[in-house]
């Protein structure tokens, strides 16, 4: 019985954000949006400067646009630890896979 | 009285992001294989890189980026019950991920017309480190591009879902997850610009 009475408590609520600081509004997201495109229009500057400017936009930029999309856009900001860490740690495993690659290209 | 409906959406949303996962690792394989060929060819990367329309490869971007924001709006709206709103949001959604595509497939129409392809006689006569280059470029933006295909499946889908009420204020985890897998496909492009488009 109270299952179905949280039920229905769910149902008056639904036109008002259950966990206001959960959902986040347009104006957020906007941001974000305009943010990755400053920083588009960063790395394709850097880009034209030099090859060691362009390497340096790569590694800077590029990641942190990647970050925005993760955290903002596909909410991980408003997700609990789990998700974190399954990203974290597939992000961790290709790393190792790319410091084991380079480290025998290095001694070869 | 309608029956208990089971329902866990976190569970659907940890079970999205396992499947990124695998993508994550598949499109990472690549990533580390194109990181080795560049540090091999860096001259022939660098010659690879002119070929490409850099143009294009920003517009797309802006393009892609921009059907992120719509899908994460679409979402706000739902959450709001303004269906109309999302609808509108999907829509513009559908449309700048076919524009996508129209823009990629002149692109590649182009290098097909120069004798870019896999296999070409032209391609066959280049340095190794620039057939690599365009290995790479084929495969990756294409594997990209399959995905914006899919995507837009799914998308269209979740378009007529909130179209029906299958998706409302109450239960839209359908249209979040869908949102999830257009995301993916954008950081991947946010990736590629720079690998390619810009590597000259």
């Amino acid at each position: 019985m109270s299952e179905h009475a949280e039920h229905s408590a769910d149902l008056n609520t639904v036109e008002q954000p259950e966990h206001p600081a959960e959902h986040p509004g347009y104006g957020t997201f906007i941001k974000v949006w305009v943010a990755l495109l400053i920083l588009t229009a960063g790395l394709v500057g850097m880009s034209h400067v030099s090859q060691t400017y362009a390497v340096w936009g790569l590694l800077t930029m590029t990641p942190l646009k990647a970050g925005l999309v993760f955290y903002f856009f596909m909410h991980l900001k408003y997700e609990g630890p789990l998700l974190k860490i399954v990203i974290l740690v597939t992000l961790g495993t290709l790393l190792i896979f790319f410091a084991l690659l380079f480290s025998d290209v290095a001694f070869h | 009285m309608s029956e208990h409906v089971h329902r866990d959406d976190f569970g659907a949303r940890l079970g999205m992001w396992l499947f990124l996962v695998t993508e994550i690792v598949l499109f990472g394989g690549l990533f580390i294989g194109y990181s080795y060929m560049r540090y091999k060819y860096p001259m022939e990367f660098h010659h690879g890189g002119a070929e490409l329309n850099a143009t294009l490869g920003v517009i797309n971007t802006v393009v892609l980026l921009t059907s992120s924001l719509t899908v994460v709006l679409a979402i706000v709206a739902i959450q709001r019950a303004e269906k109309k709103r999302a609808m509108a949001f999907l829509g513009t959604t559908l449309a700048l991920g076919l524009t996508f595509l129209v823009i990629k497939s002149f692109e590649w129409a182009a290098k097909f017309h120069h004798g870019l392809y896999p296999n070409a006689p032209h391609l066959a006569t280049l340095p190794p480190g620039e057939q690599v280059f365009f290995g790479l470029y084929f495969t990756m933006t294409g594997l990209h591009g399959l995905h914006v295909i899919v995507g837009l499946s799914l998308l269209s889908v979740m378009l007529w879902w909130v179209a029906t009420d299958r998706i409302r204020a109450d239960r839209y985890i359908h249209l979040e997850n869908s949102g999830l897998y257009w995301h993916l496909v954008d950081v991947i492009w946010i990736f590629l610009l720079p690998l390619f488009y810009l590597a000259a």
